[in-house]
């Protein structure tokens, strides 16, 4: 009953922005009325699932529903997730967006715009509000699912909470009250290399013209990646960002919940997963080196070209060095040769580079690189096959296969940190709960039937594995070893 | 060599992988249910839709050819134990050096009237999951018969399908040969909550129905309409197979301290051993999971050469009840004796119930409900045969609950200090 009232509202409210396509609506009371039934809806709905229902593990016939199993209204949900990831990325003057003026859709969010950041709205703009109003909504679902879990429960409340204040409400607050500034991201939680574009010239260039508030953010910005995260992983694992803070872990954990367990537990999927990872990430490496050459040469800044060149150098032959050393035993050969042969090539092009004198460190053209990058990984990976396959392939695709992020705090997480999941002694059935549930497709029955720890690059620490063991087996920990 | 495993159950398929680790000899697991391994304890997920049937199996099909041990889908018929060989039904003959019979378990029946009709099933193997889904759309009532574990998850396995579940328990109160009656009663409230219709000190008399169940008479004589009828009551050795082989067999196969039958280079594990002279405290036979993997285990050394006895440890088990998880570590029985004192705890769903020695204060055991705690911890306090005033001490190093959990050790130590 409860669940129909949920679905009308939310359909209705979604129907209103669609009409709104055609140009059919405007006004401020008829939008803040749409994205009111669509949060509503889903908050109805998700009263309608689990308000009756005792707390407990609550995933019955989620292998029969057709939403939840690949059928045909996954496949519906899919493409139509698909298909709006495409108009907003490559054809958002079907949205609305115009030079002369915007209509559509977009021009249906300018009241909202408006009030937060007081430009008119983009098809941003449009995207960030519904995402926003996703992960709120399905936040709460999630909530009541996991009613009785404290550990999700607060999990979850720290991405609702991330996602509301840090990336939608602060970003448009700065925009507001600093209205001469260039945009630049100013949504601090999101760090190079997630945020792809960090180091472009026309960022750093916002960034450096942008005052207290830009210089802070360049630094917060590098502080972020180079001494926050490293630290906050050490204590915490990776959990602390990818299922606590990120906004793309922030929608596949609340939105994406319905989908975690589609995700591809083979060995394959696995092999594949460790190769195009690390490429995503040699491949925004490799761009963002190019891209902070090209501009320090264009803006003859304080730091010499070759001097920051030299600086790659150096931290690639540190990092190779702690892993040849140190880090060698955790992990396997192939890791090891990768990174040796990875970081071994990448010198070389920046030796023969400052050598003869070049431009383009890596002989192509820095501008097409990150235009490259831009639309393969930051549009088509991220966004289309991101979010858009969540029905078919689960909900951390782009988590699992594609975030450089998520790369670089799983060698954190791997190398140094002190977050493992523990199993209880003998206790495990091996019945695959675990595994199953788990959205980063890690068998993790294959370490919990022998008892040994799990410590894998890739667990985001959602704590789902923990909950749904029907026998107590699985414990995420930080704490010192001991006992 | 040639070792034969029949079953491919957790206590072959275990002595098979652990002793390929160990020995290069050539390994045929025999089995008429499968091909490959699953996790019989999760074949209720299946039926609830929370896992599909590939996800019980840990291994991929790959990990077989890759370990090389062989597979084999057939039923046996017999054994020839002076001969070394087995005869199957489908009338090949299969040679071995070493035998390891791990068939198992069937679901007991005790000769009701009506036990053969459609509809009436026990849940044991994954035939009778398969059976259960086809059958489940003709199923509005169905009647669980006896209060073990299977039983109540059958029980919530038919709830979860939106079936009205009527649930037969011979005892007075829950489980009662491992509860006591508090902890049956908090059991029994919880059932009862998840709309089972409970009822304690009832047996099936007869199953009633012309060629499907329609319904069920009780010892009271009460008459009970429904279209399906679980059978739970316990499960028995299965060793039809064996009897004109030679090896001898009380209620299971009988086996030495290194699981071995009377015949030489025959073993068996599993459900469907006995062990002749069982550690105190413990029974002959143990037709769960972990007992299982520990024979399996012992047993792969012993084939590889190196001779090791089958020693369980102490005991363990788990278990869960709906929404309320179970462990055990120790010796707990349902009633103490009076050399024993026990202490309960229990509010919300949760409880604790620890089982010491009167006059040393030695720790004996703990059931925990509702609240995980860490087997390492009380193994090593058992091993340690430490006193129940240390483990009052460090029941938070025992505590295993996710992050961010309401703790009860400070109230149960104070209430449990209270009463010592």
């Amino acid at each position: 009953m409860n669940k129909n009232i949920g679905l009308s509202l939310g359909f209705g409210g979604i129907s209103i922005l669609v009409l709104s396509l055609f140009n059919l609506f405007e006004g401020a009371a008829l939008l803040y009325t749409s994205l009111a039934m669509i949060l509503a809806g889903i908050v109805v709905y998700a009263f309608g699932s689990y308000k009756d229902e005792m707390p407990g593990i609550k995933n019955n016939e989620v292998w029969f529903k057709s939403v939840s199993s690949k059928g045909t209204i996954a496949w519906i949900l899919g493409f139509v997730l698909t298909a709006f990831y495409v108009v907003i990325y490559w054809y958002p003057e079907y949205l609305g967006l115009h030079k002369e003026g915007n209509t559509g859709i977009i021009a249906f969010f300018d009241p909202l715009s408006y009030v937060l950041n007081g430009h008119a709205a983009s098809q941003w703009f449009v995207y960030g509000t519904l995402y926003t109003i996703a992960i709120l909504g399905f936040g709460v679902k999630f909530i009541l699912k996991y009613r009785h879990n404290n550990y999700e429960i607060i999990r979850t409340l720290s991405v609702m909470f991330f996602q509301l204040g840090f990336a939608f409400l602060l970003p448009e607050f700065l925009a507001k009250l600093n209205p001469e500034l260039d945009y630049f991201a100013k949504d601090i939680k999101n760090m190079w290399p997630l945020n792809y574009y960090f180091f472009e010239d026309w960022h750093l260039k916002a960034l450096l013209g942008g005052g207290n508030l830009g210089m802070f953010m360049l630094f917060f910005g590098i502080g972020m990646v180079f001494l926050i995260s490293p630290i906050l992983t050490y204590f915490f694992g990776k959990r602390w960002y990818c299922s606590w803070v990120c906004g793309c872990g922030g929608l596949a954990e609340t939105a994406g919940d319905s989908f975690r367990h589609l995700s591809d537990k083979s060995d394959k999927a696995w092999k594949i997963e460790r190769w195009m990872i690390h490429s995503v990430l040699l491949f925004i490496f490799i761009t963002t080196v190019a891209v902070i050459y090209s501009f320090l040469i264009n803006e003859k800044a304080v730091l010499q070209p070759n001097v920051f060149l030299f600086g790659v150098i150096g931290f690639l032959g540190i990092f190779t060095l702690y892993i040849n050393k140190i880090g060698y035993k955790k992990l396997a050969l192939d890791a090891r040769k990768g990174i040796y042969w990875a970081s071994g090539i990448i010198s070389l092009f920046l030796i023969v580079n400052m050598a003869i004198g070049n431009t383009n460190v890596f002989f192509i053209d820095s501008y097409s690189l990150r235009s490259w990058y831009g639309f393969f990984i930051g549009a088509a990976f991220s966004g289309v096959v991101g979010v858009g396959f969540y029905p078919i392939m689960g909900s951390r695709v782009w988590c699992r296969f594609g975030c450089p992020m998520a790369a670089i705090l799983g060698f954190q997480q791997k190398l140094l940190s002190r977050f493992r999941i523990t199993t209880n002694g003998s206790q495990c059935i091996s019945c695959g709960n675990c595994s199953t549930y788990c959205e980063m497709g890690i068998d993790v029955r294959s370490y919990a039937m022998k008892g040994e720890d799990i410590v894998r690059s890739s667990c985001v620490g959602c704590g789902v594995c923990s909950a749904v063991c029907p026998r107590g087996v699985l414990k995420l920990e930080n704490g010192a070893v001991e006992i | 060599m040639k070792v034969v495993i029949i079953g491919n159950g957790i206590a072959g398929i275990t002595a098979a992988i652990e002793l390929r680790k160990k020995s290069d000899c050539e390994i045929v697991v025999v089995s008429e249910e499968t091909e490959y391994f699953f996790s019989r304890t999760a074949l209720m997920y299946v039926f609830m839709g929370h896992m599909k049937f590939e996800h019980t199996q840990p291994y991929e099909k790959s990990f077989w050819q890759n370990q090389n041990i062989i597979l084999k889908k057939a039923k046996v018929k017999s054994i020839n134990a002076s001969q070394n060989f087995l005869n199957l039904e489908n009338g090949e003959k299969l040679s071995y050096d070493f035998l390891v019979i791990a068939s198992g378990s069937k679901p007991n029946k005790f000769n009701w009237p009506g036990q053969d009709l459609n509809g009436v099933s026990g849940l044991y193997h994954k035939s009778d999951l398969e059976y259960l889904e086809s059958y489940s759309s003709k199923i509005k009532h169905a009647v669980v018969v006896g209060g073990g574990l299977i039983g109540v998850e059958l029980a919530e396995m038919l709830k979860s399908r939106g079936k009205e579940v009527t649930f037969l328990v011979r005892e007075g109160s829950f489980w009662d040969i491992v509860m006591s009656e508090k902890e049956g009663r908090m059991l029994e409230k919880h059932i009862i909550s998840h709309g089972i219709n409970l009822k304690l000190n009832t047996e099936l008399k007869e199953i009633k129905g012309s060629s499907e169940v329609e319904g069920l008479i009780t010892n009271h004589g009460e008459m009970i309409d429904c279209q399906f009828v679980g059978l739970t009551v316990g499960v028995s050795p299965n060793i039809d197979f064996i009897k004109e082989s030679g090896i001898n067999i009380n209620r299971g196969i009988l086996v030495n301290d290194f699981l071995q039958t009377n015949i030489q280079n025959i073993f068996a594990i599993g459900d469907c051993a006995e062990i002749q002279n069982p550690q105190l405290g413990r029974r002959p036979i143990e037709a769960v999971w972990y007992t299982g993997k520990m024979m399996g285990e012992a047993l792969a050394k012993s084939l590889s050469g190196v001779k090791t006895q089958y020693n369980p440890g102490h005991w363990f088990n788990s278990a869960k009840f709906f929404d309320i998880e179970y462990q055990t570590y120790g010796n707990v029985p349902a009633k103490v004796n009076e050399s024993q004192v026990e202490l309960y705890w229990e509010k919300e769903n949760k409880a604790v119930r620890i089982v010491f020695e009167k006059a040393s204060k030695k720790f004996l055991g703990i059931n925990t409900f509702g609240i995980r705690m860490r087997h390492q911890f009380f193994e090593s306090v058992l091993n340690q045969n430490q006193s129940v005033d240390f483990v009052l001490k460090n029941l938070e190093k025992a505590n295993f609950d996710p992050e961010f959990y309401k703790k009860y050790e400070k109230e149960i130590r104070n209430e449990f200090l209270k009463s010592i």
